[in-house]
């Protein structure tokens, strides 16, 4: 991989909630547009590792990190960083759709006027739209309540108004658990069609998603005998599914595992 | 000792019937104290109708045949009659006391109206009876209004109702067939809008605060138990406070004379001003606390949508969690109002006024609200002057019932929401 | 599509994308201001410790008052410059008594009812009366002792028994005025008894009296405690349904049947007058007021310290 591809990268990152360790060191380069996909059993740290990328940890008061995210050369958690202006760049889509009750060009243009967006609004949101592949379904409501959606068109929804203000990253946080298999399909090809201009990081617990979905995987695990998480391997995901170099990755992915 | 299943059993009491019929005599039990709750709410307002309706001999003082002008009676003759009416039969003194309190020209016909009968002509009420008694014990009003009007032979015995859309839009008198509430209510709007100017923006603000910026510190822990205290301290103290602050150390500004705005009648801090803000201290804690509960009631999820978006702490606020509150605060505001307006101790020590018979002007006028009128008109020691209570009751309990239901309207469009 | 990606960027104002913090002064401003919104209540109690405090010192300060006497003076007569407290305490005391001698059993029976017997329809519809129960302004409460629990209380006892102003009557009503307050904090209390309780009592055979008053009662006894405590300190502060009912006029007596004024009766009337700034009364009247407080609040402080040990042992 070359050192100019990668646009977020760990050095030995801790994440604690109180004195309660969650993750632990964690070192690893996320790729610039393309898919990173995040695996591995329940409760190994999978969310918080994605939530450390933009700050979202800190609105639960007590967690705190050890050592480094290196994003566009500086360290995400240096004291002068501002955690608006990371969110701003790096954006986030939740496990479970969560659109503001309030109409679907709204939730769209929101984000893009508290930012200060100096364009033509409508613009924006036909374009946001139609690449978050919506457009068609709901351009003749677009000022009824977002809540009148279906849940799969909700989460589209959700990723339309992440990509309105144009992150680097987009950071998803198994956007699709919450969503039936067709509604799972669209949210993928979304994806394909995004990568081109986007980094995205995907948590995910569902390994085919992983597979058939994202370029590299990093595989997550309990460390032996505590209950802190960490990657135990990072790679291409061909690799890591068909050759992993971790005999519990090998494990997990042919389902052996627990 | 080896025991048999049988002998274990018999150590047991067969007593199930006796427990279960002890259970069911303790159903019965609770079911009629709860029905005698309910009974008691019921004799309340009943009482209080029952005092508003019902058969009185009135008389008046003068014959009104006398003041008759061109042969108008005098609920036909004009402004200028009436006031004719007046200087001729009061002394000359009174007569000009009244232009001082407030210039004839100034006043309303009907104003003056209710001055000449309660100057000239002084209605008075002989007896009165209430609702119950003038229906199922006629007779005897029958036979004590035959004995009356052998005294009094312009006295007339009427069914009336104390409540009416005349006594709602006359002011306060001391005459009882004159007195209205309009200065009582008011009196009691001009002093909620001041409450609610004052405690709703200080209440919101800080229970955002509470909610959405305060960290789990020492500060904001003791503001917050402090808080929850204040909603415990008995009313009459926050009339105390009042008096001490609003009305004694800030009297230039309650008076209104920093302003130059001195109210001719008042001159003191015994305002309006105070009485609201007294309230406002009053029902602030309720604010707080139920702002709390409402902003506390957004998902977090929407929350997290916002930052997710880069937005900052207060576009998170102001755009998705207030307008996702609001219902909820609203509601808050309607039983902190509803509080507010059935208040009467702390106004007693802050300084109503008994007797005044104008409409507030501004915020440094003196003041009167409808639960003090109804103190004042409760506590007089002529009978008759309850069934003008109960009539104030009756006005203030249909205005806090729809006040109420505004709020179970709000409350249920919030509900329906998430 | 690459182009209009470019043109769609620079719509945004980008020219600072470092991540470098920034100052932002409306928001540092409007937290400021909330904070202070916040710490306005701190301002509210210090101003009623403080205008209590001093001006009840001032009372104490004068030379016909004397502290001993003041709290064990028998005797409430002002203009004779005799200031005993106990006449006025007594009073509040004793129609505290008569409603909480209503209030207690009536609201616990109350809770206990809608908590484990009522149906939800009956539930729904009881609730909602108990709430505008609570809701009435206490000078409605005042009329309805002076003009229909008084005169019934004469023609029951006989007229030479009962005076018109009397201290049972404020009670009793009282009581029915703090009863939805009792029932609904106790009901709280009750819900909160976990399901397995009383799987365990009904499991082991028994009845669901036995149940309701040997379980969920006795696991509920300190949120019931809190809400009686509350009860007392809300009767306590209680001022209009004595001013209108309880009588005009110190009066050191435990018959409920006769008038004496209590402390928040004894305000009232003083502060209804003229009262001018100064005047031993006026003074009087804070040093009254800071006993109200003080009491008040350390109920009040107790009964939050009981609930909380109580969720303690649940969650």
């Amino acid at each position: 991989m070359l050192q100019n591809d990668v646009i977020l990268e760990t050095h030995d990152l801790k994440i604690y909630y109180g004195d309660f360790k969650a993750v632990t060191d964690v070192n690893i380069q996320i790729p610039q547009k393309r898919i990173t996909s995040i695996i591995g059993p329940s409760g190994c740290g999978k969310s918080t590792l994605l939530r450390a990328f933009n700050r979202m940890n800190e609105l639960v008061p007590s967690s705190h990190i050890e050592g480094e995210i290196i994003f566009d050369g500086k360290n995400l958690y240096d004291r002068d960083v501002d955690p608006v202006q990371v969110r701003y760049r790096i954006g986030m889509v939740f496990q479970r759709p969560n659109p503001f009750p309030k109409s679907i060009y709204e939730n769209v243009a929101w984000a893009a006027r508290i930012h200060g967006y100096k364009g033509s609004l409508d613009e924006l949101v036909e374009t946001t739209l139609i690449k978050a592949a919506l457009w068609d379904e709901v351009k003749d409501i677009l000022k009824q309540s977002a809540l009148s959606l279906s849940g799969g068109q909700q989460q589209r929804l959700c990723v339309a108004r992440a990509l309105a203000i144009q992150p680097e990253v987009i950071l998803m946080d198994e956007p699709a658990s919450a969503l039936d298999p067709i509604a799972t399909l669209k949210i993928e090809e979304l994806m394909q069609s995004l990568k081109e201009n986007y980094t995205i990081v995907i948590v995910t617990h569902n390994m085919q998603q992983a597979a058939r979905a994202s370029d590299y995987t990093a595989m997550m695990m309990l460390v032996e005998g505590t209950r802190s998480g960490t990657v135990i391997e990072f790679d291409e995901t061909n690799k890591v599914f068909t050759r992993p170099g971790d005999k519990r990755t090998e494990d997990y992915v042919t389902g052996r595992f627990g | 000792m080896i025991r048999t299943a049988k002998d274990t059993k018999s150590l047991f009491e067969n007593n199930l019937a006796l427990r279960t019929n002890q259970g069911k005599t303790w159903h019965v039990i609770f079911l009629l104290v709860t029905i005698l709750a309910i009974v008691s709410l019921t004799l309340l307002i009943v009482n209080i109708v029952d005092s508003v309706f019902g058969y009185v001999v009135i008389n008046t003082k003068v014959d009104p045949a006398t003041l008759m002008v061109d042969g108008l009676a005098l609920e036909d003759q004009t402004k200028a009659q009436l006031t004719e009416a007046l200087r001729m039969n009061l002394s000359s003194g009174a007569f000009n006391k009244l232009n001082t309190e407030k210039d004839f020209g100034d006043r309303t016909r009907n104003e003056i109206l209710a001055l000449v009968e309660e100057r000239i002509l002084k209605y008075e009420v002989l007896e009165s009876w209430s609702l119950a008694d003038s229906l199922f014990r006629k007779n005897s009003v029958i036979d004590e209004y035959s004995k009356l009007v052998i005294e009094n032979p312009r006295a007339t015995l009427k069914f009336i109702s104390w409540l009416t859309w005349d006594r709602l839009v006359r002011p306060q008198s001391s005459e009882i067939v004159t007195a209205g509430i309009r200065t009582a209510i008011l009196g009691s709007l001009w002093t909620i809008i001041i409450t609610i100017l004052f405690a709703f923006p200080l209440g919101v603000g800080a229970a955002i605060y509470l909610e959405e910026y305060a960290s789990d510190n020492w500060v904001n822990r003791v503001i917050q138990t402090n808080i929850n205290n204040l909603a415990g301290v008995p009313s009459i103290v926050y009339g105390i406070l009042g008096l001490a602050i609003f009305v004694r150390a800030l009297e230039p500004l309650t008076s209104g004379s920093i302003f130059g705005l001195v109210d001719p009648t008042t001159a003191n801090g015994r305002t309006i001003l105070s009485a609201g803000l007294t309230l406002g201290l009053l029902v602030l804690p309720l604010i707080i606390i139920n702002s709390q509960e409402a902003i506390r009631a957004v998902p977090q999820s929407l929350r997290h949508a916002g930052y997710g978006l880069g937005a900052t702490k207060w576009q998170v606020t102001w755009s998705h969690v207030l307008p996702n509150a609001i219902p909820g605060i609203l509601t808050g505001l309607i039983l902190a109002v509803s509080r507010a307006i059935g208040e009467t101790a702390p106004l007693v020590v802050v300084g109503a006024s008994t007797a005044i018979s104008f409409d507030p002007t501004s915020a440094f006028s003196k003041f009167t609200t409808l639960p003090i009128q109804i103190y004042q008109w409760t506590a007089r020691p002529q009978p008759e002057w309850q069934h003008l209570a109960g009539a104030a009751i009756l006005v203030l309990l249909v205005l806090l019932l729809g006040l109420n239901a505004v709020a179970i309207v709000l409350r249920n469009k919030l509900s329906r929401k998430y | 599509m690459k182009n209009n990606e470019n043109k769609l960027s620079d719509s945004f104002s980008r020219q600072n994308t470092t991540l470098k913090k920034r100052r932002r002064w409306s928001e540092s401003l409007i937290q400021g201001s909330l904070f202070l919104a916040g710490f306005f209540s701190i301002l509210t109690t210090a101003g009623i410790i403080f205008t209590l405090g001093k001006e009840a010192l001032l009372f104490f300060q004068k030379p016909e008052v004397k502290l001993f006497e003041f709290l064990t003076g028998t005797a409430w007569q002002p203009h004779i410059n005799q200031f005993g407290i106990l006449p006025l305490a007594t009073s509040t005391l004793l129609t505290t008594a008569v409603a909480m001698l209503i209030a207690i059993p009536l609201g616990l029976t109350v809770a206990v009812f809608l908590s484990e017997y009522a149906s939800r329809k009956v539930r729904n519809f009881l609730k909602p009366i108990l709430e505008v129960l609570a809701g009435i302004p206490t000078i409605v409460y005042g009329y309805f002792a002076l003009t229909f629990i008084t005169p019934l209380l004469r023609e029951i006892f006989g007229k030479d028994v009962v005076n018109i102003y009397n201290t049972g009557s404020a009670g009793l009503v009282m009581g029915i005025l703090i009863l939805p307050l009792i029932a609904s904090i106790s009901e709280d209390a009750l819900a909160a008894v976990p399901r397995s309780l009383r799987e365990a009592g009904y499991g082991l055979g028994a009845t669901k009296f036995e149940v309701v008053f040997k379980i969920v009662l006795p696991a509920a006894l300190s949120g019931i405690s809190a809400a009686i405590i509350l009860g007392i300190s809300r009767a306590i502060g209680e001022t209009m349904i004595v001013a209108v009912a309880a009588g005009a006029g110190p009066n050191l007596t435990l018959n409920p049947f006769k008038g004496a004024e209590t402390m928040t009766g004894h305000i009232v009337r003083i502060s209804g007058g003229d009262l001018s700034y100064d005047s031993i009364d006026y003074d009087s009247i804070f040093a009254l007021g800071l006993v109200l407080f003080l009491s008040t609040l350390l109920l009040n402080i107790i009964s939050q310290w009981i609930v909380k040990r109580f969720r303690e042992v649940y969650e």
